[in-house]
């Protein structure tokens, strides 16, 4: 292939590639930002400024918000990986053949369908008519309907529900990759189960650790139906501000500095959870 | 170290023995894979267990590891019996197969290991770690990682991480299989040398007869979940007691043949196509009228151009060269032999007296009963 | 703690029980999402009120089965219509990209490699707002300057799909990529070598090696797109596809309608999502 022909079709592929990010990603988030330092001053007149994220450091109520949306997608991120790392490990280490691919593909089936089924069936399961609810009641545990919607705890249950298959998934790839003769080399050499855990198979799967969390906490951070339908209208979440901004109020200036406030906060934990575990986004995210 | 007299239970002579295997049986759903195995290996042998794959040297080797529980038997190390005592709390390290080197560490946390889990202060391990890799000819390479030692280096970090815990008995499974051959014949030497210089017990499983013939003081021939014979390598080679070591162990054409005559140890035979051999009864057992399996060494078969130069021997034919095959020193020749049609295999003195030797010359060869092994077959 | 080490009975059993009770966790809300569809009851919840399939095929109010409902009919084929166009964008620019990156080398690969990754760790909702803020920018600037109207840059179906297009695209070049990775490049020579031209050689020997993954791709877009949710919804117009629709209703509360129609869909994404995978296991025995 002459050099000509080559650097023609290195073109033609760029194209699409250009337009795509530069179009639908790269100059959105430009004229995001361009919109969210634009201070209304009256009726479509506008000056240059930082008043929308002053509005945001000033009210009480956008900054708790937000660092309750931070601070609970930290916990529901943990949370995930505490429940879903010993299923991924059973599924990796314990088990083989038929039965493995089996609990594996149970694993995904949930995750097949849309997020708002998955949501609605938290809300039967919970709600004071709801299954929980009538159970207690049969069993005669508690003699009144109890409401288990509309609560932090929901919330979290919805989170780490929607969330486990971005976990349980990365982990079972790294662990299925751990030779099961360092394990036993690991305890041949007097280790219990502890110092294995800590000092051979933690690290050893860190990078699916570092991808599954990533990618919880991002889904986390940027979801808008389980916090508002579980948790319902005082759920404070900080998508439901952006959303109330743009669509209820028409406050788009606001919204967009809102949103530019979101983008840094994930990207600056993404960005320190790579850091700290020493691993880089093209091999956690981008597999 | 000091026990009280009162343990005469266990007799004072079972000290003598690192480690002890008392009819250990090993089941799985259908398939028994070790059965009945008895053995003991005195302190500081270098012991082998030879067998081909499938024949369960491996699970044995896992049940003194204490990755595999026996179905029935009891093991001891050092007098004491190991059945439910877990793989990290017996006195047993393991090389493994392809080493399991810890890649999520270099090479002194490696080595380091085991003494970290035993609680040893951070000085002792960190000076206990150099010194063992000096023993072991690496010192100075603790900070490096796995990935940066070559194929040899690798071995000897994997054995100076069971070293430094210094184990009653080191395992080996098959650590050199994954070596290239000129490597292997060198950590061969290698690893005879570390053990004669730690003085540990060594149990080594290999299917490979060269690695055991060379390195051990003791060998175990196993086939079928069952040793077939126990001897120092030199007994293995010349007195072979079963069909399977004769075979299994070095060089060796083989007839069947049927008895004709018994005389104390003297057999004569018959093969089906009428040739006849003198041999040896090596299974003690033979009786006239029954399937024998003959075996002869290629190197007690003589050569020579004229008859009369095999003057003593008791078996004496013709054959014709079909193929000779130069390996220098271990050069052999493939001939016919003319009565039976049977392909034999005939090392070729390195005398010089055969080099002009070429394809389809006749020549006579000749072996004595002496060296003619005969064990009865089934059937 | 692996199969070969011996393990005491008490953890053996807590650790089985521990998975069990992850897995019915995992498979309570499915369930009762599907047993609410079949109870005879206008609200979908307890307690039980008899078997029916009116959620189904009924036709009498307050008994509207989800065959006889206008709007969440229409709203499918909203979705579907949505799910075609980004699927076919997707894999558009999911199969050029993978070309690009796996097969050329230009100057900071690496850096064009990270952004192309961006879309995955961008919040769908700040995607949504960007594209809104942008496309309502082009859109009064055009109105302004021409005096004509552009309604596709204003919220609505077109949008959408440039939406949920805008990051589904990673997911298509990603799994696109990895298995132009596995690719022999001297199956293409040989190609040439027997007279094939460039693109004939591409056109009959790699495409044909891709299409799994491009079909798995186009699979993974379709499904991604019918649940797409946060992005959508800064997007949408006046015709809602199917998620924004059931949505609208679960706040309002509505009939176990909506638990027929997720019955549905479970079935629906339960089917395609096995035959993907029965579709790579058996190119992966070949």
């Amino acid at each position: 292939m002459n050099s000509a022909q080559s650097r023609l079709s290195l073109l033609l592929l760029f194209t699409p590639f250009v337009l795509w990010l530069a179009l639908l990603i790269i100059i959105p988030h430009i004229f995001m930002l361009l919109v969210s330092i634009s201070v209304k001053t009256g009726v479509r007149e506008y000056v240059t400024g930082l008043g929308n994220y002053m509005v945001f450091f000033t009210e009480p109520l956008y900054w708790n918000t937000f660092t309750r949306t931070a601070f609970m997608s930290i916990s529901a991120t943990l949370l995930t990986l505490l429940i879903g790392f010993p299923v991924a490990y059973y599924i990796a280490k314990l088990t083989r053949g038929r039965t493995k691919t089996t609990l594996f593909l149970m694993c995904l089936i949930p995750f097949w369908v849309s997020e708002l089924v998955r949501t609605f069936g938290w809300m039967i399961l919970l709600r004071e008519t709801g299954v929980f609810s009538s159970a207690l009641q049969y069993f005669g545990i508690v003699s009144e309907p109890i409401e288990f919607l509309y609560n932090d705890a929901a919330i979290m249950i919805g989170l780490v529900y929607t969330s486990m298959l971005f976990m349980v998934v990365p982990l079972v790839t790294t662990l299925d990759s751990l030779d099961d003769s360092l394990i036993e080399a690991g305890y041949d050499l007097g280790g219990n189960g502890i110092t294995v855990l800590r000092e051979i198979i933690i690290p050893h799967a860190m990078p699916g650790i570092v991808s599954g969390c990533i990618v919880v906490f991002m889904l986390s951070l940027g979801n808008y139906l389980t916090p508002i339908l579980l948790g319902g209208k005082d759920s404070l979440w900080f998508t439901g501000l952006i959303y109330d901004q743009f669509i209820t109020r028409f406050n788009w200036e606001l919204g967009s500095a809102f949103g530019f406030l979101l983008l840094i906060l994930s990207s600056t934990i993404v960005w320190a959870g790579l850091k700290l575990s020493g691993q880089s986004l093209t091999n956690t995210v981008g597999r | 170290m000091s026990q009280p007299t009162a343990s005469a239970a266990t007799p004072s002579s079972a000290a003598a023995f690192d480690l002890e295997c008392r009819d250990i049986t090993k089941n799985f759903d259908q398939f028994t894979a070790v059965n009945n195995v008895s053995f003991n290996v005195p302190t500081g042998t270098f012991f082998s267990i030879l067998g081909p794959s499938g024949c369960g040297k491996t699970t044995l080797l896992r049940m003194i590891a204490g990755f595999q529980t026996p179905t029935s038997g009891d093991l001891l190390i050092k007098g004491k019996s190991m059945i439910g005592v877990p793989p990290n709390k017996r006195p047993v390290s393991m090389v493994f197969q392809h080493l399991a080197l810890f890649p999520m560490m270099d090479i002194a946390a490696n080595v380091g290991f085991g003494l970290r889990q035993r609680g040893v202060p951070r000085e002792d391990i960190a000076k206990r770690v150099e010194t063992v890799l000096e023993r072991v000819g690496l010192p100075g390479v603790g900070s490096r990682h796995i990935n940066q030692l070559s194929g040899g280096q690798k071995q000897r970090v994997a054995i100076a991480r069971c070293m430094v815990l210094e184990p009653d008995v080191l395992l080996l499974d098959e650590p050199l299989g994954a070596l290239d051959l000129k490597l292997r014949e060198h950590m061969k030497i290698e690893l005879k040398k570390l053990q004669s210089e730690f003085g540990t017990t060594f149990v080594y499983i290999t299917h490979d007869q060269s690695e055991a013939l060379v390195m051990s003081d003791q060998i175990a021939v196993m086939n079928h979940g069952q040793f077939e014979q126990v001897g120092a390598a030199r007994e293995l080679y010349h007195e072979p007691k079963t069909a399977f070591v004769a075979g299994f162990v070095g060089e060796a054409n083989s007839f069947t043949a049927k008895v004709e005559a018994i005389n104390g140890d003297a057999a004569t035979l018959v093969s089906p196509e009428g040739l006849q051999i003198k041999g040896q009864d090596a299974s003690g057992n033979l009786k006239q009228g029954d399937q024998a399996k003959v075996f002869v060494r290629p190197e007690s078969i003589r050569l020579a151009t004229q008859a009369n130069e095999l003057d003593n021997v008791e078996n004496l034919n013709q054959g014709i060269i079909e193929n000779i095959l130069f390996n220098g020193a271990n050069s052999h020749i493939l001939l016919r032999e003319e009565k039976s049609g049977g392909e034999l295999n005939v090392a070729i003195p390195q005398t010089g007296q055969f080099r002009d030797l070429a394809k389809g010359d006749k020549v006579y060869i000749g072996w004595e009963a002496a060296q003619t092994r005969c064990y009865q077959t089934e059937g | 703690m692996i199969r070969t080490l011996p393990q005491s009975n008490t953890f053996k059993w807590t650790y089985r029980a521990y998975v069990t009770l992850f897995f019915v966790y995992l498979a309570l809300p499915l369930t009762v999402v599907c047993l609410m569809a079949f109870n005879d009851s206008v609200f979908p919840s307890l307690p039980w009120e008899g078997f029916t399939w009116d959620w189904f095929f009924g036709d009498e109010a307050p008994y509207i089965g989800v065959f006889n409902d206008r709007s969440i009919l229409r709203s499918i084929g909203t979705s579907m219509f949505v799910a075609f166009w980004v699927s076919l964008l997707s894999i558009a620019v999911g199969t050029t990209n993978a070309f690009l990156f796996v097969r050329h080398d230009f100057k900071f690969k690496e850096f064009f490699y990270i952004l192309m990754l961006l879309p995955l760790i961008i919040p769908g909702i700040i995607l949504g707002i960007s594209i809104l803020v942008f496309s309502n920018a082009v859109a009064n600037n055009l109105e302004n300057a021409t005096g004509m109207w552009f309604d596709g840059l204003r919220p609505g179906l077109p949008l959408v799909i440039l939406g949920q297009f805008s990051f589904i695209a990673t997911f298509a070049t990603l799994v696109i990529s990895a298995r132009l990775e596995k690719f022999d490049r001297s199956l293409e020579e040989a190609a040439l070598n027997l007279g094939a031209t460039r693109m004939g050689a591409i056109r009959q020997i790699t495409l044909p090696f891709l299409f799994p993954a491009i079909a798995g791709a186009a699979v993974v877009a379709i499904l991604m797109s019918f649940e797409n949710f946060n992005t959508t919804l800064m997007l949408v117009g006046s015709d809602a596809p199917l998620t924004i629709n059931m949505f609208d209703r679960l706040k309002l509360g509505s009939t176990p309608v909506l638990n027929a129609v997720s019955l549905l869909l479970i079935v629906v994404s339960a089917l395609l999502g096995l035959a993907s995978l029965l579709f790579q296991g058996r190119e992966k025995s070949n």
